[in-house]
């Protein structure tokens, strides 16, 4: 099968990011670049009582954003997805009208969801029956809640899809956004990953063998226009595996494909402690030699969901404060794709 | 106005599959359509006792069988993953030429059920500190990507996905995203379409919102109380026209536009005014270039709600007036959600193919001046259609379908 590589008309026009280490560009950034690493916190419950290490986001990051009527009610998760995007669009120079509005569409990248929110209805079902379950947590555990709420405080009137997967889901969005520009009437696509964190969700991923870096959570965002900083020079659109050996031959395929369009000098990786390291760094040793790699998720942890976005950004600001020229974002999700994307000034 | 698709670009459907609770298969879904059959029935995968509706749309599971992927394989898949599986099989069936460079796909709520399970467990039994096995089966079939994972290894494909989320219009989306990708070259063939599995968290979210009715499900009816939910899968192979046709593919349909729209008012409710879907309307048949006057027949998301009826009965009746005919066929087996809009396409080409509108059944007297195909299904002349389908966080999806 011939990989669909594509995009060097898609550019970055801003950025934002809320995440376990502040929601500053430029400050979260030289903290990743130094080595630091999120606070981590202890989620347990009384449910489930055995504790889990995942790193969250400072509440004070989105305490704004709770104050906006349309967020009154809702979880974590669409709070984090409308600072971020709100963030990117500032950083973009943008003011919201209604004319520019109608010019932007939203791509939000998704893996688990509002859990917290679907948790705690879940758990009125079970625990107390179905005829208590409240009406005012059910609309907010369905996966596009938080790009519609992104889309009401922005205006945002045509196209906004929100996407759902393992990890590789942002490198997906940032697609179907370029994919958006260069087919749709549009000027613009704010694409947004999130993610919150809930013991159901430590627990699951515990479960699975999957939790060797903390859970975290936040959301990063991309303007993506036809004018601004920072090339999308290509974009992969994926190669699935159907068990973890296929997924070093996927993150193979993937680097094999990306090597093809031209040199990087920095390598944004997804490593997180899992089987994924193993395959990404064996392909990464192959393709990319002698290429520096910055491990993004020893800081910020593994928030699935918004990661590769967060690699994304990271990425993105490294290439903006011509620490390299162009960079490679290596993605390799869990149970669906490998993917990756270059950027380059 | 150049009818586009006979444009280079035009996109064909050379083939579809599909489970739902009118039928496995197209020919048994083109009998259930044409005779109007109710397919709604008590829920027996989980409790309903404490809830105020009771029925839904579902797929026997008898026939749910996958029968040759090994049974402890077999026994790990999602219901989901099995309508997937036998919505694509039946699809290569027609054309097993169909080599599809992308999958998109669209879906609500994945393998829900296997979620549940886990949380149940966790609940029940907590884990010791260093016991991270036993569940794990159930996680690895719980996120949305595994049924569409799960059908490309039953068919021997191998292509990257997107799994698009956008509530109820996500089949939609995904079939109108899809043909935009094949209209403007940046792929030829696309494999797309959209599932959901009933599940308890989700049969009780809709009920908790009484959204859900305690009887029959009336889409357009003057007394409607509510939606009954259903469950299914369905596939359609969208290819670039020419290829298509230099192949000579079996070309089922057309697909020739496609519009989307947000509509902000609130994230369960439509606004009264019928905005959203008036723009998805109009944006799909800009898309197409096509004029309301050549629409030969619409179905409608109708799910029977107040709200939502009212909503797309105001913009159908603005936009069309009672010219072209309407049904819901959510009448006949529920709101399967994210795979609604993909079931939906099927049955609007079955209609194109076969030249009848199907009934809406349950009706008893009008609420708006639309023409409403009440009940039994009709002959009709026509080779333009349309099919909506709305959702959660106002999104709303509109696709054109042409005769081939």
């Amino acid at each position: 099968m011939q990989s669909k590589i594509e995009n060097r008309k898609s550019k970055i026009a801003g950025m934002g990011w809320v995440t376990p280490l502040g929601a500053g560009l430029d400050d979260v950034w030289q903290r990743i670049a130094n080595g630091e690493r999120a606070a981590v916190s202890e989620v347990s419950s009384l449910h489930a009582p055995r504790k889990h290490a995942a790193m969250l986001v400072p509440p004070k990051l989105v305490e704004a954003m709770g104050r906006n009527p349309r967020l009154r009610r809702s979880s974590a998760i669409s709070l984090f997805t409308a600072a971020a995007g709100l963030a990117a669009l500032e950083n973009a120079g943008l003011t919201m009208t209604p004319e520019i509005a109608a010019r932007t569409a939203i791509v939000f990248a998704i893996a688990s969801g509002g859990v917290i929110y679907t948790r705690k209805f879940y758990g009125q079902i079970v625990t107390q029956g179905a005829n208590t379950a409240s009406p005012l947590l059910f609309p907010e555990t369905v996966y596009n809640a938080p790009a519609s709420h992104l889309a009401a405080l922005l205006g945002v009137t045509g196209a906004s899809y929100t996407l759902v997967g393992d990890a590789s889901v942002g490198i997906a969005a940032l697609r179907l956004g370029g994919q958006l520009l260069e087919t749709t009437d549009i000027d613009r696509v704010v694409v947004v990953g999130g993610e919150e964190v809930d013991w159901v969700l430590c627990e699951a991923y515990r479960s699975w063998r999957l939790a060797r870096t903390p859970l975290a959570e936040g959301a990063a965002a991309l303007v993506l226009a036809r004018g601004g900083a920072v090339t999308l020079r290509a974009v992969h659109d994926g190669v699935p595996f159907f068990n973890r050996a296929g997924a070093a031959r996927a993150a193979e395929k993937v680097h094999a494909d990306l090597a093809q369009h031209g040199p990087v000098d920095l390598v944004v990786g997804c490593a997180n402690g899992t089987f994924v390291d193993r395959a990404e760094s064996a392909s990464l040793a192959k393709y990319f030699p002698d290429t520096q790699i910055a491990h993004p998720k020893k800081s910020l942890g593994e928030s699935i969901g918004a990661g590769a976005l967060m690699q994304t950004v990271y990425a993105a600001l490294a290439v903006e404060k011509k620490q390299a020229r162009s960079a490679l974002v290596s993605v390799i999700g869990f149970n669906q794709q490998a993917s990756g994307a270059i950027l380059s000034g | 106005m150049p009818d586009p698709v006979s444009q280079p670009c035009a996109v064909a459907v050379t083939a579809a599959g599909v489970v739902s609770p009118l039928g496995f298969g197209l020919d048994e879904t083109l009998m259930s359509l044409r005779a109007g059959r109710d397919c709604v029935s008590p829920v027996t995968r989980f409790d309903v006792s404490r809830t105020r509706s009771k029925t839904a749309g579902q797929v026997e599971d008898g026939r749910l069988r996958i029968g040759d992927c090994g049974l402890r394989k077999e026994k790990r898949l999602h219901r989901a993953s099995r309508m997937m599986i036998a919505a694509t099989r039946e699809l290569f069936a027609q054309d097993q030429k169909f080599a599809p460079e992308l999958m998109v796909i669209g879906t609500t709520s994945g393998g829900m059920s296997f979620g549940e399970a886990f949380f149940r467990a966790c609940i029940k039994a907590p884990r010791r500190a260093d016991d991270t096995g036993g569940r794990a089966a159930w996680l690895a079939n719980y996120s949305p990507q595994k049924q569409v994972l799960d059908a490309q290894e039953a068919v021997g494909i191998a292509v990257p996905s997107q799994i698009i989320a956008n509530a109820c219009a996500s089949g939609t989306n995904a079939i109108g995203h899809a043909f935009n990708l094949i209209r403007s070259g940046k792929y030829r063939r696309v494999l797309c379409g959209g599932y959901d599995a009933i599940s308890e968290m989700v049969f009780v979210g809709f009920d908790s919102l009484q959204a859900s009715t305690t009887e029959k499900c009336r889409p357009f009816d003057k007394g409607r109380t509510g939606l009954v939910l259903g469950e299914g899968a369905a596939l359609l192979a969208l290819e670039n026209w020419d290829d298509a046709v230099s192949r000579r593919a079996p070309v089922l349909a057309k697909i020739t536009g496609y519009g989307i729209s947000t509509d902000n008012h609130h994230l369960t409710q439509p606004h009264p005014s019928g905005i959203g879907a008036r723009q998805a309307m109009e944006r799909a048949l800009a898309s197409a270039g096509r004029q309301p006057g050549d629409v030969g027949y619409i179905n409608a998301h109708g799910t029977a709600t107040p709200f939502n009826d009212a909503s797309e009965g105001v913009a159908i009746a603005e936009l069309f007036g009672n010219r072209a005919p309407v049904s819901s066929t959510k009448s006949m087996m529920g709101h399967s959600l994210g795979a609604a809009g993909a079931i939906e396409a099927v049955f609007t080409i079955l209609a194109l193919r076969g030249q009848f509108l199907p009934p809406n059944i349950h009706f008893r007297e009008a609420d708006r001046p639309i023409d409403i195909v009440a009940n039994e299904s009709r002959d009709a002349r026509f080779d333009c259609a349309i099919s909506n389908s709305f959702g959660f966080g106002g999104t709303n999806a509109t696709i054109v379908l042409g005769k081939a």
